[in-house]
């Protein structure tokens, strides 16, 4: 172990600690100055470490976790605690034995209904970011056309809600959609309808909800984007003969590309695997996948089948997670020019 | 403009040399190609232009210069239509523009910061002007090529802008203005991008360019140099007025006010009283500066107004001799001299303690200056280099 010239940590920590000590040094700078010295011992420098801890926190928080839940799609349940059977096992202490159970995944493609749910998912996705774009397009660009000095306050508005509890601002839709709720009573006050209309737990509810909810992650890219457009561009496409609503589609379109995919991307992503929107304003058939695991996990304890349900859904969307990721380094690219 | 093709750009043209008729303002049957009558722009209290007038005819290179805030930008925006006057008319050949929407005006201009679309090529930006105008296809290529020879960019038609370098993009900006052949072409700041020498070489190809195409071109500038040695006529402009219009040689050897004098060029100006007012020439006594100024050539000014009078540094001379003649001669000591190779530059400071600016031609080869610090020297200049200014 000890080779000439090479003690062990120990022995240089206890024989250099007197000299330490001497030189007057408190013993928490002793520790940093033990802890440099064995970082050194590492090859570890204080950048290496700043990109490490990131990615530590990944790694903790996001990689084993998926890991875990990786494994528990593969193992098959059990009427037990925890409810699943191990995926690996030592058999007559002798030999392991790896279980893989493909079987969950087997179960989702076979039952129609997990497709169903995964399709009406990515549907009710889509079109609650087509709403949010055609509503979130005029507002940004408005904030954007806007004086210098109404721009932040234009903002704060579009992020104060973020203040309240996501909960309690869906519950406040429940109010607004039930059946003698405010929308209701001011239609018939109106004289628009005899009737309530059914809103609540309907798709019509579950579109509102998303799209209220994810509004100002559209709004906050398509500013950023909309707002560094130099006006002057507008100026030249009338100089040269073209129309205002022309010159948007050719000019200030084309333009906002890039903030208008991440505004799509940042609400598609979380709407697809949505889960108290869906639970809260939809219906009994609002079939969405969130709820589906949800179901999986609470009502029907067959953790394996949530955890494939999990993994499956991950995989749905990590091409668009990609494509984002791209948009963006590209997007970096371009303004480092 | 008629629909003949471009001639291709051939050598190098001096500037202020025009093939066009020499002074279209000088006839009085040549009707003005474009007419601001009485125009002013407010924003909010603020009074950028104020009642102004202007004529300016087919073929000119037509300057509007003044330092920043002195509504010359305003102006020329007035005339692309991005912002409407306050008061007053434009006419562009005769038509008034009240009315005209900027994407209708038979106007283009030349955007300080280029404004090139970012998204499209080079050959697309030169070609979205003809689009806007439904031309055909073969057409536009054709013309987006020969405006694409005309500023020598032809090679780098497939580049997108961030790929260009900052001369080349201002030759894309100015084909991509002149490709539709406007009755009118704008020029904001043409080429405050550009670093000095690029500048240098620029002032003389735009004016060629002008030249072959034959367009009329109105440009703002902050840059005396640049509108003196650009322009047709220049008009100075201070605090939304317009000062003086006239050709650059007018604007620098008879400036009608001190505000002119002082901006365009280096000016001394000697303040004193009408003593003689004869047919042929007035005397002003200078008493500041210790002399009696006789100038030769102007008007007639009642004897007892208060006046300056305006001489520039190149026009005097400067020896160690007292001159015969009392009238027209300063004197005073040498306070500064910078040696500019061709030329030299001195600061005489007078007994009153004013300075006095003498630029002398370095005619003969010296290693030494004759003249030189603290040296006692007299300063004198002929009857006919001052300029009197009552304003």
């Amino acid at each position: 172990m000890s080779r000439k010239g090479f003690l062990p940590l120990g022995d240089r920590l206890s024989r250099g600690a007197p000299a330490l000590t001497a030189s007057g040094l408190d013993p928490l700078r002793r520790l940093w100055v033990a802890g440099a010295a064995l970082a050194g011992r590492l090859g570890l420098s204080g950048r290496t470490l700043v990109i490490a801890l990131p990615y530590l926190w990944l790694l903790l928080f996001f990689l084993i976790p998926f890991a875990i839940v990786l494994k528990i799609s593969f193992s098959e349940p059990l009427i037990a605690r925890p409810p699943y059977a191990p995926l690996v096992e030592w058999v007559e202490g002798a030999y392991l034995e790896i279980r893989l159970n493909l079987g969950n995944y087997l179960f989702l493609a076979q039952d129609s209904l997990y497709a169903a749910a995964y399709l009406n998912s990515l549907k009710i996705a889509a079109v609650s970011t087509v709403l949010c774009l055609l509503i979130g397009y005029p507002i940004a660009y408005g904030i954007a056309r806007a004086p210098v000095t109404w721009r932040m306050p234009l903002l704060m508005l579009i992020i104060l809600p973020f203040w309240t509890s996501f909960l309690i601002r869906v519950y406040a839709w429940i109010g607004i959609l039930k059946q003698n709720g405010l929308l209701n009573n001011l239609l018939i006050g109106l004289g628009v309808i005899d009737q309530p209309i059914q809103f609540l737990h309907t798709d019509f509810a579950v579109y509102v909800g998303i799209t209220y909810s994810y509004l100002p992650f559209m709004i906050l890219p398509l500013y950023a984007t909309l707002e560094r457009l130099d006006p002057a561009l507008l100026e030249a496409a009338a100089d040269l003969g073209c129309r205002p609503f022309k010159a948007f589609l050719t000019v200030t379109l084309p333009l906002s590309l890039p903030g208008i995919l991440a505004g799509s991307l940042l609400v598609f992503i979380p709407a697809v695997g949505e889960f108290v929107i869906p639970a809260l304003l939809g219906g009994p058939d609002t079939l969405m996948i969130g709820r589906v695991l949800w179901n999986e996990f609470f009502n029907n304890r067959d953790w394996p089948v949530a955890s494939a349900v999990a993994i499956a859904l991950l995989i749905f969307l990590v091409a668009p997670i990609m494509a984002f990721q791209h948009i963006q380094s590209r997007q970096q690219k371009a303004d480092a020019r | 403009m008629t629909d003949t093709a471009l001639p291709a750009a051939s050598g190098a043209v001096q500037p202020n040399r025009r093939q066009t008729k020499l002074e279209p303002w000088q006839d009085p049957g040549e009707a003005p190609y474009v007419r601001i009558e009485g125009v002013s722009k407010t924003f909010g209290a603020f009074t950028a232009v104020d009642d102004v007038s202007l004529s300016i005819y087919r073929g000119e290179l037509f300057s509007l210069l003044g330092g920043s805030g002195c509504g010359k930008t305003t102006l020329l925006r007035m005339l692309a239509g991005f912002e409407q006057p306050t008061a007053g008319h434009i006419y562009i050949d005769g038509v008034d523009m009240s009315e005209i929407p900027p994407y209708e005006r038979p106007v283009n201009m030349m955007f300080q910061s280029y404004a090139l679309f970012p998204h499209m090529t080079v050959e697309q930006n030169v070609a979205f002007g003809l689009h806007q105008d439904r031309v055909p296809g073969a057409e536009i290529r054709h013309r987006v090529t020969e405006a694409l020879e005309l500023v020598k960019l032809a090679p780098q038609r497939k580049r997108k802008p961030h790929q260009l370098s900052g001369g080349q993009r201002q030759r894309v900006a100015l084909a991509r203005s002149l490709v539709k052949r406007p009755k009118l072409l704008l020029l904001d700041e043409p080429l405050a991008a550009l670093d000095r020498k690029l500048r240098e070489e620029t002032q003389f190809e735009l004016v060629n360019i002008q030249e072959q195409v034959g367009i009329t071109f109105v440009m703002v500038t902050h840059d005396q140099e640049e509108a003196m040695t650009m322009s047709s006529r220049i008009a100075v402009m201070d605090a939304g007025w317009i000062v003086q219009v006239g050709t650059p040689a007018e604007i620098y050897e008879y400036p009608q006010s001190r505000f002119v004098a002082e901006f365009i060029g280096q000016v001394n100006l000697f303040g004193g009283r009408v003593v003689e007012d004869a047919a042929d020439h007035v005397v002003v006594a200078a008493d500041a500066a210790g002399t009696e100024i006789e100038v030769s050539h102007a008007g007639s000014v009642p004897i007892g107004t208060r006046v300056h009078v305006a001489v520039r540094p190149e026009k005097m001379a400067i020896a160690k001799d007292p001159p015969a003649d009392p009238r027209n001669a300063v004197q005073g000591t040498v306070d500064e001299i910078a040696y500019l190779g061709n030329a030299s530059i001195y600061l005489i400071r007078l007994a009153d303690g004013s300075m006095v600016r003498v630029t002398a031609p370095n005619v003969t080869r010296m290693t030494e200056l004759p003249i030189t610090w603290e040296d006692a020297v007299h300063v004198t200049w002929p009857a006919f280099a001052g300029v009197i200014l009552q304003t």
